[in-house]
C-alpha cells in the first residue's frame, strides 16, 4: 500500500475549481515531485494533500486513512508535516521555539528531538538562541524544514522549498532533501525548479491547468521530449 | 540608490522619514516630556509636584499595562480589536465590589487603605473577568472565526460586546460612583525628594510590576505561552503546525481578560469606581497598544508608562479631565510618524 494516495480529486476555493480529477501516490521511502507551469495547482495539491481543502471529489488516505478536511494536529499526529512556501518561520520566535512549536502536539521532553534536527543542520545548532525573523532565506529554510521535522514524520510535504534561494542555497536546500529522505522520512514535493526537482525524485507528476499530465520516474521525465518542451526549456 | 530617492522628496516627506526610525521616533517622545514638563515650569508648577506627577504615571501607567498587555495580545493572536477591554476592566471593578460585600469588613493593612478582603476580592475578580472574556469568545467571536467573517465585522461585533458588557455593569450597580472604602483616610506621605505619594499607589505599582513578570515568565518559558506568541506572529502556520489555536484562543480570553480585570480593580481603588471608568481608559490602552506595536506585549508594556507618565505630567497645568485627550495626541504622533510602532519592521505590523 502506498503511503499517500490521492485518487479522482477535483477541488478548489469558493466556487473556483483548481484541481480537477487529480491523482497521484507517494510509496512509502521515496522522494515524489509534483512539477507544472505557474497556476497549474501545484501548492494547492499540496494543500489538498495535508488536508486545509475539503475534496469536492475524490479521495487522500495517509496509509489507508482518508484525512480530507480534517484538523492539522490530527493531520500531523498521524504523521504527516507540511512547510508552505512563504512566512514558514514564526519571526519573533527563536530558533529553539520554532522547533519546540513543530513538537506542540507532543507532551513529554523533546530534546532528542531537537538533538536530532541540530544533527541534520548543525547551523540551526549556532543559531539557536537567535530569532528566526533575522536569518537569511536559507537558514529560515531549515527552521522551517527542523519544525516540521521534529514529529518525526513518516511523509514531509515541502511547498517549493528552494523559492527564493541563491543558486548555492538551492543545491544546499535539496541536498538536505535528500539528507531527510536517507532518514527515513518519504517526501511529497512542489517545485518550480523542475530539472533539480526530477534529478531528485524517485517518480514525480506534471500538472497542467489542474489535471494529471504526465508522470514518471524522474530520469524518465527527465528525457520526456515534451517535459523537456514545457520546463527545460530543450 | 537610497540616497539618489531622498534627494528627489519633498522636504516634508524627508522630515517624516527621518522621524520614523526608531531612534528618532523615541528621541520625538522625549522631547514631547520635555516640552511638558517646559510648559509645567513656564506656568510656575514646582518641580517636585511635576516629580510626583512622573511618579504617579509610572503608577497609571502600570494600570494602564495591565489592559493594554491583553488587547495587544488578543489582537495579535485573534485579529480582534477588543473595544470591550475597557469594559471588561469595568466588570472586574465592580466584582471585587460585589466580593467584598460578601465579606466582612476588616481593618486596614499597615499603611494602606485597604484590608484583606480586598486582596480576596482582587483574586476572585481576576478570573471571572477572563472567564468574562472567554464567555464573550464563545458567546460572539467563535461564531464569526467559525463564518470566516472579515476584520470590520469583528470590529464592530466588539464595539457591540463593550456596550453589552457595560449596560449589564448598569443594571447590576447603577451609575453612581462609588469607592471600595468610604471615609478611610489616604494620606500621602513623602517618598523622597519632595515626592508625595500614597501607600495604595505604590502597591498597586507593585502588583502592577509582579505581574508583568509573571507574563513575561508565561510568554517566554511556558509552552502555551511560546505557543501564542507563535500564533501572534503567524494564524495561518501555528494551525499548520498543529498548535491548537483554539486552546491559544482560550488561554489568550483567560490571561487578558485577568490582567484586565486586576487592572480595572487598581483604577478603582486609586479613584473611584464609576460604569464609565473603563470605557474613558480604551483610548490611551489603544493610544499604548500602537505606539509599541500593535500585537508586541511587551511594547504595550512600555507604551503604556510612556501615556502614564505624559497622561499625568499633563494635569500639572491641564484638567485632567483631558487625559484620554493627550493620549489622543500622542497616537496622532505614532500614526503619522511611525504607524507600526516602536517595535514594528518598516512598511508593516
Amino acid at each position: 500500500m502506498a503511503l499517500l494516495t490521492i485518487e479522482g480529486l477535483t477541488t478548489g476555493y469558493g466556487e473556483m475549481e483548481v484541481l480537477r480529477d487529480v491523482s497521484l501516490q507517494v510509496e512509502q521511502g521515496s522522494i515524489v515531485s509534483i512539477i507544472g507551469p505557474n497556476g497549474a495547482g501545484k501548492s494547492t495539491a499540496m494543500k489538498a494533500a495535508f488536508g486545509l481543502l475539503t475534496p469536492w471529489k475524490g479521495s487522500i488516505r495517509l496509509e489507508g486513512r482518508e484525512i480530507g478536511g480534517l484538523s492539522s494536529d490530527k493531520i500531523v499526529r498521524s504523521g504527516m508535516c507540511y512547510v508552505p512556501q512563504t512566512d514558514n518561520v514564526f519571526p519573533s520566535l527563536t530558533v529553539e521555539e520554532n522547533l519546540e512549536m513543530g513538537a506542540f502536539v507532543l507532551s513529554g521532553p523533546i530534546d532528542a528531538r531537537k538533538e536530532r534536527v541540530f544533527e541534520l543542520f548543525p547551523r540551526l545548532r549556532e543559531r539557536r538562541r537567535q530569532r528566526a525573523g533575522k536569518m537569511s532565506g536559507g537558514e529560515r529554510q531549515m527552521v522551517a524544514m527542523g519544525r516540521a521535522l521534529m514529529l518525526d514524520p513518516t511523509l514531509l510535504l515541502l511547498d517549493e522549498p528552494s523559492a527564493g534561494l541563491a543558486p548555492l542555497l538551492v543545491d544546499m536546500i535539496f541536498e538536505k532533501i535528500r539528507d531527510v529522505n536517507a532518514a527515513g522520512v518519504s517526501v511529497l514535493m512542489v517545485e518550480q525548479n523542475a530539472k533539480k526537482s526530477l534529478e531528485l525524485a524517485d517518480h514525480a507528476y506534471v500538472l497542467v491547468n489542474g489535471e494529471n499530465r504526465i508522470d514518471g520516474s524522474g530520469a524518465a521525465l527527465l528525457a520526456d521530449p515534451e517535459v523537456g518542451r514545457l520546463f527545460l526549456g530543450g | 540608490m537610497n540616497g539618489a530617492a531622498a534627494t528627489q522628496l519633498r522636504p516634508g516627506e524627508r522630515v517624516k522619514r527621518l522621524l520614523g526610525s526608531r531612534q528618532a521616533f523615541v528621541a520625538l517622545l522625549g522631547l514631547v516630556l520635555v516640552a511638558l514638563w517646559l510648559v509645567a515650569v513656564y506656568q510656575g508648577i514646582p518641580g517636585q509636584r511635576v516629580l510626583s506627577l512622573m511618579v504617579r504615571g509610572v503608577m497609571l501607567g502600570g494600570i494602564l499595562a495591565l489592559g493594554a498587555i491583553g488587547l495587544s495580545l488578543i489582537f495579535g493572536v485573534l485579529r480582534i480589536p477588543n473595544f470591550a477591554h475597557g469594559d471588561m476592566m469595568t466588570t472586574g471593578a465592580y466584582l471585587a465590589l460585589l466580593v467584598m460585600s460578601l465579606l466582612p469588613l476588616g481593618a486596614p493593612l499597615g499603611p494602606f487603605s485597604f484590608g484583606y478582603e480586598f486582596l480576596i476580592a482582587l483574586l476572585v475578580a481576576m478570573p471571572l473577568v477572563g472567564l468574562l472574556g472567554y464567555g464573550l469568545d464563545r458567546l460572539v467571536f467563535r461564531r464569526l472565526r467559525g463564518k470566516r467573517s472579515p476584520p470590520v465585522i469583528m470590529a464592530m461585533a466588539a464595539l457591540g460586546s463593550a456596550f453589552l458588557v457595560r449596560s449589564l455593569v448598569y443594571v447590576f450597580w447603577g451609575a453612581d460612583f462609588v469607592f471600595y472604602y468610604t471615609g478611610r483616610p489616604r494620606p500621602a506621605f513623602e517618598l523622597f525628594a519632595g515626592i508625595r505619594v500614597r501607600p495604595d499607589q505604590l502597591f498597586i505599582l507593585g502588583l502592577a510590576l509582579a505581574m508583568i513578570v509573571l507574563v513575561y515568565l508565561l510568554l517566554e518559558r511556558t509552552k502555551m505561552g511560546k505557543a501564542m506568541r507563535a500564533t501572534a506572529d503567524n494564524p495561518e502556520l501555528a494551525r499548520v503546525t498543529g498548535i491548537d489555536t483554539e486552546s491559544v484562543i482560550r488561554w489568550t480570553w483567560l490571561i487578558g481578560g485577568a490582567l484586565a480585570g486586576a487592572g480595572g480593580v487598581m483604577y478603582g481603588l486609586d479613584a473611584q469606581l464609576r460604569p464609565e471608568m473603563g470605557w474613558w481608559l480604551l483610548l490611551p490602552l489603544f493610544a499604548a497598544v500602537i505606539l509599541g506595536t500593535i500585537g508586541n506585549a511587551y511594547g504595550a508594556l512600555v507604551g503604556a508608562l510612556l501615556i502614564g507618565i505624559v497622561w499625568q505630567v499633563s494635569t500639572a497645568f491641564l484638567n485632567p479631565a483631558y487625559g484620554p485627550g493627550v493620549a489622543f495626541m500622542v497616537l496622532i504622533l505614532v500614526l503619522l510618524f511611525r504607524p507600526q510602532g516602536i517595535f514594528g519592521k518598516p512598511g508593516g505590523g
